[in-house]
């Protein structure tokens, strides 16, 4: 063998197991989805039958699809809102020197470090119509129709927002100081220096964690399941609650493949409203 | 002015660790239901408790042994292959990276059923040890765009110096590149060992065996008898919790290098 091709079988001896596990769960599970997808197929009578686009025509007209897609969306909205509200709040806070600052640095990490089915077991007791810390005496918010999606949404802003702050905080350590003291020597109030330095030069930071988020919304599972399973009266379940019960409680492993796929191309066509959002500001 | 920020930061301090120090008055308090907020007669009654069940140690097991298996070979094969993406000339150099990019936007519950249809065709379903297929394989976009970054900021002339030298690039790997990235290793480490301590999703769906639980399903599922039990909830919690407290505040800086190295350079 010559030096060359023993190189280039190294080059490429180190790219493919990365590739092949890669590939594992994203070409696989997409195929294999889009194929379940088209068969009619009960996990535990294990019997396929193909029947074309039958299940995409029904999802169509699910009323419990719309409804799962709805919340989903109303969960991401609102939570991506306040998570970039709340997260830039902290990080202008912990741009600032102040006593204390290193004791808030670490702190903002406590939430992101705890495993989410954990934030949402200490929320749970939090909302506990009797014992809860924070709910008016009987109040059953995790049972309430209107109310149990708000809690959801509460938990994951708790959970995410330190971490949008850490990043918004090292965006901002990356704007120069010469800037704003330029601007304070032109007279320019605080308000104005935010709005003519600090957002402008932090946008890109700001679209791409703004964007990370909102993926990572639109599929949550973990806080809600443990919460309420999609509860009360399914109000909040979302895409990703509706599709595991579809397949793993109903063992439905056809039309579950038919959410899936459905799921798959709403979280598709929001990163690419994110990423066509992103490009046109930087034009 | 100061004085006020402080206010502030105390606030937020408070917002993001009240719960979890509420939570750990609730586990020494199993009485807590009975109306009291601060326990009055503190007891390790609920650690106890938690600590005899055969079933939450197998889990803290499980879930030790998934997550180490999981960083160690989601560091090694995205190491490999940042290395070469990073210093190697590799053809389809960008769209190798983008592919990792739609990994990691990828709805887990998108490829929850061929997963489970896989891992079962190969005798792995409700096997602990067979969550590390999954998990590598979604925590390797994170290692791989962490590393390749990390190794992208070490000098190409320290890569020809070892060829020179006459060492293969395997070895200026093993020899050169991963020593001299070693805070940035560190960091990828971390941060994918917490994601395959966390992760819920999957663990729920392909095991079925108490025996086989991970930590977070287990305590999702935490139930003796017909009452709730509180207190044996916020002992688990705080004990599966403090480990990672404390390991996430022992490398506080490295876990925030790594977590806005993606957004910051991007």
């Amino acid at each position: 063998m010559t030096g060359a091709t023993s190189e280039r079988l190294q080059r490429w001896g180190l790219m493919v197991p990365a590739l092949g596990a890669l590939a594992f769960v994203l070409i696989y599970p997409l195929l294999t989805s889009l194929w379940l997808s088209l068969h009619r197929f009960i996990l535990v009578f294990d019997e396929r039958k193909f029947v074309g686009v039958d299940q995409y025509a029904f999802l169509l007209t699910d009323a419990r699809f719309w409804s799962a897609l709805g919340n989903t969306v109303y969960f991401t909205a609102v939570a991506l809102c306040l998570e970039v509200v709340i997260g830039l709040g902290l990080a202008m806070l912990m741009n600032q020197p102040f006593r204390g600052q290193g004791l808030l640095r670490a702190a903002v990490l406590v939430p992101w470090a705890i495993p989410t089915v954990v934030s949402a077991k200490l929320w749970a007791w939090l909302f506990h119509p009797e014992l809860g810390w924070l709910v008016p005496e009987g109040a059953n918010w995790l049972g309430s129709p209107t109310q149990a999606m708000h809690a959801a949404i509460t938990v994951d802003v708790w959970k995410t927002s330190p971490f949008v702050a850490l990043l918004l905080l090292a965006g901002l350590q990356g704007i120069s100081e010469d800037v704003y003291q330029a601007a304070r020597l032109d007279g320019a109030s605080a308000l104005r220096i935010f709005r003519s330095i600090t957002l402008p030069m932090l946008a890109p930071v700001l679209g791409v964690t703004a964007l990370m988020r909102a993926l990572d919304a639109f599929r949550v599972f973990d806080a809600i399941y443990v919460l309420t399973e999609g509860g009360p009266a399914n109000t909040t379940e979302t895409l990703s609650i509706y599709t595991y019960k579809t397949l793993m409680r109903a063992g439905d492993f056809g039309y579950g493949s038919t959410l899936a796929i459905a799921t798959f191309i709403c979280a598709a066509l929001l990163t690419a409203l994110g990423a066509g959002l992103m490009n046109r500001r930087r034009r | 002015m100061s004085w006020v920020r402080s206010l502030l930061a105390l606030a937020a301090v408070v917002f993001c660790v009240g719960p979890l120090v509420i939570q750990a008055l609730v586990s020494v308090d199993p009485e807590s239901d009975l109306g009291s907020r601060f326990p009055d007669r503190p007891t390790v009654e609920a650690y106890l408790t938690v600590l005899a069940d055969p079933n939450f140690l197998r889990a803290l097991w499980n879930s030790l042994l998934v997550a180490t298996l999981t960083t160690v070979a989601s560091v090694g094969l995205g190491g490999m292959a940042a290395f070469a993406l990073a210093k190697l000339r590799i053809p389809g150099r960008a769209p190798i990276l983008a592919a990792t990019l739609a990994v990691s936007m990828l709805p887990p519950v998108a490829t929850v059923s061929p997963i489970f249809l896989a891992l079962r065709a190969m005798g792995l379903r409700d096997l602990a040890p067979g969550l590390v297929l999954p998990y590598t394989s979604f925590a390797l976009p994170l290692a791989l765009w962490l590393l390749t970054a990390f190794f992208a900021e070490l000098p190409d002339e320290l890569f020809q110096a070892a060829r020179m030298d006459g060492c293969s690039p395997l070895q200026t790997l093993r020899h050169v590149f991963i020593p001299l990235a070693g805070p940035g290793v560190a960091s990828t480490a971390l941060l994918v060992f917490v994601f395959a301590w966390n992760e819920f999703l999957f663990a729920l769906t392909l095991t079925s065996s108490p025996s086989q639980r991970t930590v977070p399903v287990a305590i999702s599922l935490f139930t003796t008898g017909q009452k709730e039990p509180f207190a044996e909830v916020a002992a688990a919690s705080v004990l599966v919790t403090l480990p990672l407290i404390l390991l996430t505040l022992a490398f506080q800086r490295r876990i925030v290098a790594g977590l806005t190295a993606g957004a910051v350079k991007a």
